[in-house]
C-alpha cells in the first residue's frame, strides 16, 4: 500500500535532515508501515551501490601543480625586500646624483623600470597560458598576424615566424604591461610557448637583462627602437636563442 | 593584489578543496581534461576574487565557482546540455526493487554510465549529496536553488539512477547526445 510520506519525507530522513522530533516521529511511523521501510531500504540500496564504486575522482597530480605554480606566481616578489630595495636604489640614486650628476640617477631608474616590467611581462605571461587567453588572433602565418596589429596599437612590431628554426609562430594578441599597451607575439618551443612582449621603448631602459621566477625564464633587449620581452617555461637558452633569430634580421 | 596573509589564508583555506572542486568538475563536464581547465580556472578566479570572500564555507564558495566555470564550459561546447531535463515518461510509478539494481554494486563502469545519463543540473546534485557528503542547505548554496527544488530534484535523480541500474541498456541508450 502506498504511503504519503513515502516521497520526501523518506528522503530527508535518509540523509539526516529531519530535526530531532520530525526523526523520532518518523521513526514511529516507519514500524508500522512497510511501504516507507520499502523506500528506506531502496535510498540505501542506492547509496550503498554508489559508495562501492568509488565514483570520486581525486584532482591529478600535474593539475595541482598547476594550480600550485600559477597562484602563487601571481603575487608580487615579498614586498618588505622590494620595498627596501627601492629605497636602497632610490637613496644610492639620489647620492649619486649629488656626487656624479643626474644621468646616472636616470640610469638607476632606468634599471629598476626594465626589472618591474619584466615581472609585469611574466605575471602577464602566467595569465595568457589560462584557457582562452593565449592569443586574439590565431594564425600560424606572419602575414595575418602583422596586420591584425593594425589600428589596435600605435606602432607596428615586426612580425616573423621562425618554424624552421624549432619558434613556430602561433598567433598574437594585445596586453597591457605595467600600464603600457604591449603586442604580444606567440610561439611555440617544443611543449613550451613562448610570449615575446612588444613594446615601444623607453629610454634608458637597460640594453639586454634576464632572469628567472619560479621555474620561468626571461630575456629583454632593446632593437629598432622597441622594448622586446621573452618569457617562458622553455629553458634560458631556448630564448636566447630566439633573441638570436630576432636580431638576426 | 593580496598581501602575503591572505594568500596564506587562501591556501589554508580554499586551496585543500582542490579535490572536491576536481571531482565536481569531473562529474559536470564527464570528461578529465575539460575538467582539469574548468577546476584550474575556477581555483585562478577564487584567488582572483578572494577579497569578497569573507566568511561562510570555502568548499561551498569555492564550488559554486566551479559549478560557474562548468557551465560556461558547456554551453560553449555542447551547446543545450546545460539545459536537459529527466525524461519522466521512462519511470515506472511503482520504481524497481532494491534487488534490481543492487546487483551493479561491483561494476563500477556501469554506476559510472548510470550517474552520466543523467541530465548535468540532477548529475550534480547527486555528487554533491552522495561523493561529497554536502548538505541539503550546502547544496541549495552551492546551485543557487531553492531547498525544496533541491530535494526534488534529489529524489528524482535517485528515482532514475535506480532504473539506470536496474535496465542497463535500455536507460544507458538514453544517453545524451
Amino acid at each position: 500500500m502506498p504511503c504519503e510520506l513515502s516521497g520526501i519525507e523518506v528522503q530527508a530522513y535518509f540523509d539526516g535532515e529531519l530535526d530531532a522530533v520530525a526523526a523520532a516521529n518518523f521513526e514511529r511511523h516507519l514500524q508500522s508501515c512497510p511501504a516507507c521501510a520499502a523506500a528506506l531500504a531502496s535510498e540505501n540500496a542506492l547509496r550503498q551501490t554508489l559508495a562501492a564504486s568509488q565514483l570520486y575522482q581525486r584532482a591529478p597530480a600535474t593539475l595541482r601543480q598547476k594550480v600550485r605554480s600559477q597562484i602563487p606566481a601571481s603575487f608580487p616578489a615579498p614586498a618588505p625586500k622590494l620595498q627596501m630595495w627601492r629605497w636602497v636604489a632610490l637613496a644610492a640614486g639620489l647620492l649619486l646624483a649629488v656626487l656624479l650628476g643626474r644621468e646616472i640617477f636616470g640610469f638607476l631608474r632606468g634599471q629598476s623600470e626594465a626589472t618591474s616590467l619584466s615581472a609585469a611581462a611574466l605575471d602577464a605571461h602566467l595569465r595568457s597560458l589560462q584557457p582562452g587567453h593565449l592569443t586574439d588572433v590565431l594564425s600560424t602565418d606572419q602575414h595575418t598576424v602583422k596586420p591584425w596589429f593594425d589600428g589596435k596599437i600605435d606602432f607596428a612590431p615586426s612580425v616573423r615566424d621562425f618554424a624552421n628554426d624549432g619558434f613556430p609562430l602561433l598567433g598574437g594578441r594585445l596586453d597591457v604591461i605595467a600600464g603600457r599597451t604591449a603586442a604580444v607575439l606567440v610561439y611555440g618551443r617544443r611543449k613550451h610557448v613562448v610570449n615575446v612582449f612588444v613594446l615601444k621603448s623607453q629610454a634608458n631602459a637597460a640594453s639586454i637583462d634576464s632572469g628567472e621566477r619560479q621555474g620561468y625564464h626571461w630575456i629583454s633587449w632593446q632593437q629598432d627602437g622597441f622594448n622586446y620581452i621573452a618569457v617562458s617555461d622553455a629553458a634560458a637558452p631556448d630564448l636566447q636563442e630566439l633573441r638570436a633569430l630576432f636580431l638576426r634580421e | 593584489m593580496l598581501e602575503r596573509q591572505e594568500r596564506e589564508r587562501f591556501e589554508e583555506c580554499v586551496l585543500p578543496h582542490l579535490d572536491a572542486a576536481f571531482n565536481l568538475a569531473r562529474w559536470i563536464l564527464r570528461d578529465k581534461s575539460n575538467a582539469e581547465d574548468a577546476a584550474q580556472e575556477a581555483l585562478l578566479r577564487a584567488y582572483r576574487f578572494f577579497g569578497n570572500y569573507r566568511a561562510g564555507d570555502p568548499r561551498a564558495w569555492l564550488l559554486q565557482i566551479v559549478r560557474n566555470c562548468c557551465y560556461t564550459s558547456l554551453r560553449k561546447n555542447r551547446p543545450g546540455e546545460d539545459l536537459e531535463e529527466l525524461d519522466e515518461s521512462s519511470i515506472p510509478s511503482a520504481g524497481p526493487t532494491p534487488e534490481a539494481f543492487v546487483m551493479a554494486i561491483h561494476d563500477r563502469e556501469r554506476v559510472t554510465r548510470a550517474l552520466e545519463s543523467l541530465p548535468a543540473h540532477f548529475r550534480e546534485i547527486v555528487v554533491l549529496r552522495e561523493l561529497e557528503g554536502c548538505s541539503y542547505k550546502e547544496i541549495a548554496e552551492i546551485t543557487s536553488l531553492p531547498i525544496g527544488t533541491v530535494m526534488s530534484g534529489l529524489a528524482r535523480a535517485r528515482q532514475h539512477l535506480k532504473v539506470a541500474l536496474s535496465e542497463p541498456h535500455q536507460k544507458e541508450a538514453r544517453r545524451a547526445v
